[in-house]
């Protein structure tokens, strides 16, 4: 009887069962991290050579700014589209926020600023020889506490930015540790204690401004059309 | 987050453990399953009762003794027990219309709940074979015979059938008769691991033995069936199960009476668990102590942190929609951003979750590759898995809610509550 039990035990405990399975189910799980690992590292590359691209374009606006001097402002055309400049940044964002905060990304967005104050550079000077005026918004926000007012305003400044192709925002997150945004931060007086913080036309304005505010005066100082005017003055013709 | 997530990893990474246990052993053991077509012989006929526990069941009851009266089984080796436990209904009057048959014999008792209903037919049971039937349920008339094979071998003390949903005429029957099927194939698993849990109320055959050893059934939170199973495997009885008895079942067709339902079946899982947790994890119980017990558990917890997490993305989608609306106006939020397959998540826990999901489908085609003789798919298991993940997760907390407070959930209460004037009948008669 008692053999017969343990027969039966045996029978129904079956420990190389459970150790197979498990390290199937380890197998299929290290495969799920490795794709895990594979697409964001695809993610990344793909980040660097839209970044790349951007830096040469801005580079290359740069150099053919300087040959040109002022005898044509025609010809200059604008360096990078803004919706290039602030997709990158939507996406290195969205790398942070999905992927997680490495190195990697950490070196990404230094780079971003950079190319961002680049491009606010270039623009001003082409702006100032060539008389014309440039759209521009400063925006300063910061992700290293929680600031439900920096989410608002980015919605805000998001919403702006498609309505009005013309403007350009630069968005920089206060925390990035770049000499060349410490130096914008002291030019325009920028405290961490008051983000968000919004540069217009040289006025700087801290705290939540809403989608109606920042639209009466993007629209009184840089004189712009919205989207829908645009597209309507080109159905008109 | 980070803790919450830690235990949604881990639980996943148990549950596919589950799928993946199963799967093995079906590509180990699926030349054992034995599907039979058309009608066998047996070399001998022992004597079977059957019982039939019913209760305000005056309009199915017609169709499950008539299915019993069926079976291709010798009328003289067939006992039927009907035992009307207190109907409130027309039922009595319904079944004495049986009483013209020979081998059926009809009782009635003082309402007490199902498993006295089912002790009152034990107590007469002179055969060496008994099953019962529930009256929701009816039998196809191969399935006795097929059942009985499995009791050539000496060990085999109870025998569980096939459960299938009877003509599912809506969403919901379609989406539980992709459940049952699936149950078939994780069924016929535990059986070759010697591992059932629950041999079902729908005509489940046992040795009259079983019941002269162990005693009667027990009320065991009104899922006898699981607890007299739980308690075979105490005793080392062997519980197997036979994948071509069809057993027909008329499923709940609204959510609210699967609510009811599932919610009895769950908080008798709990509760069977908890009473029976002297078996978890020892090595002399074999299967039911290492899996089926813990992997009962798993998906009660799984479905749970599943519905935590579902819950907290769409709080939080809805919160920044909300934002965003304030902020921007509704006509400014819902332009814009087109789709780039850069912003489509590639976080592990997405790649985990569509493994587990694959291992899901994987399990519905099997139950119903077992049945049907090969794997096919249809919408009744998208059904199954869209319709569980949303509303499990309700019966699944309310059982834990109530086992922790120990508040039953009743047979006689399902039953009542299915008919609303009966329920309006007995508040009057208390006022």
């Amino acid at each position: 009887m008692l053999e017969w039990l343990n027969k039966k035990m045996q029978q129904q405990f079956d420990f190389k069962r459970y150790i197979i399975v498990f390290f199937i189910t380890l197998g299929l799980f290290l495969t799920a991290v490795y794709l895990s690992n594979y697409f964001s590292d695809k993610k990344l590359n793909q980040l660097k050579s839209i970044q790349d691209k951007i830096s040469i374009d801005i580079l290359s606006s740069e150099t053919q700014f300087s040959l040109l001097s002022e005898l044509s402002c025609k010809n200059v055309s604008d360096s990078v589209l803004s919706g290039e400049l602030s997709e990158l940044g939507q996406k290195i964002e969205w790398g942070q926020n999905n992927i997680g905060t490495t190195e990697e990304l950490l070196y990404l967005k230094k780079y971003y600023s950079l190319l961002q104050i680049k491009d606010y550079i270039l623009m001003k000077k082409i702006s100032s020889r060539c008389g014309k005026k440039s759209a521009f918004i400063l925006y300063f926000y910061t992700t290293a506490q929680n600031c439900s007012e920096c989410e608002k305003e980015s919605i805000v400044l998001t919403t702006l930015r498609d309505k009005y192709p013309e403007l350009r925002v630069y968005s920089f997150d206060y925390s990035t540790d770049l000499s060349a945004l410490k130096a914008m931060l002291d030019i325009y007086k920028i405290q961490d204690t008051k983000l968000p913080a919004l540069v217009i036309d040289d006025n700087l304005l801290t705290g939540f401004h809403s989608m109606d505010e920042l639209e009466s005066m993007v629209k009184e100082s840089f004189k712009l059309q919205d989207i829908k005017t645009i597209d309507e003055k080109k159905t008109v013709k | 987050m980070n803790i919450i997530s830690g235990i949604v990893f881990v639980l996943t990474f148990l549950s596919v453990y589950v799928q993946v246990f199963f799967l093995i052993t079906f590509l180990e053991r699926k030349k054992n399953i034995l599907i039979r077509t058309g009608s066998i012989e047996l070399d001998e006929y022992p004597g079977v009762t059957i019982i039939v526990p019913c209760y305000n069941e005056e309009k199915t009851i017609t169709i499950t003794i008539n299915s019993l009266l069926n079976l291709d089984y010798p009328k003289d080796k067939l006992q039927l027990f009907i035992v009307d436990d207190g109907s409130k209904d027309n039922t009595w009057q319904v079944i004495q219309e049986f009483t013209k048959y020979e081998n059926i014999k009809v009782f009635h008792k003082k309402n007490g709940g199902k498993y006295t209903a089912l002790n009152l037919g034990l107590e007469k049971v002179e055969t060496p074979f008994l099953g019962c039937l529930d009256s929701d349920s009816f039998v196809d008339s191969q399935a006795l015979k097929r059942i009985m094979t499995y009791f050539y071998d000496k060990d085999t003390m109870a025998v569980a059938p096939s459960i299938i949903v009877d003509k599912p005429k809506n969403i919901l029957q379609g989406a539980q008769k992709a459940e049952y099927d699936m149950a078939v194939y994780n069924k016929k698993m535990l059986a070759f691991l010697g591992g059932i849990h629950v041999t079902p109320g729908p005509f489940s055959i046992f040795r009259k033995k079983v019941f002269e050893d162990l005693g009667p059934y027990r009320h065991a939170h009104n899922t006898e069936d699981q607890e007299i199973a739980l308690r075979m495997q105490e005793h080392h009885y062997k519980i197997e199960h036979c994948p071509d008895a069809y057993v027909y079942t008329i499923a709940p067709n609204t959510v609210k009476k699967l609510y009811r339902q599932r919610l009895r079946w769950i908080y008798g899982f709990i509760r069977n668990a908890i009473d029976y947790r002297r078996l978890l994890f020892r090595k002399k119980y074999g299967t039911i102590a290492f899996f089926t017990l813990p992997s009962g558990i798993i998906s009660v917890l799984s479905v749970i942190f599943l519905f935590i997490m579902l819950s907290y993305n769409l709080i939080n989608f809805i919160v920044r929609k909300v934002i965003q609306i304030n902020v921007v106006g509704i006509s400014n939020s819902f332009s814009g951003s087109s789709f780039d397959l850069f912003f489509f998540d590639t976080k592990t826990i997405v790649f985990i979750s569509i493994i587990l999901y694959t291992s899901i489908i994987i399990s519905l085609l099997l139950g119903r590759s077992i049945l049907e003789g090969k794997p096919r798919v249809s919408f009744d298991m998208f059904y199954f898995m869209i319709i569980y993940s949303v509303i499990a997760p309700f019966w699944i907390l309310k059982a834990l809610f109530n086992a922790v407070r120990s508040k039953e959930s009743s047979w006689t209460l399902e039953i009542d509550k299915r008919d609303a004037r009966m329920v309006k009948q007995k508040n009057a008669t208390t006022i």
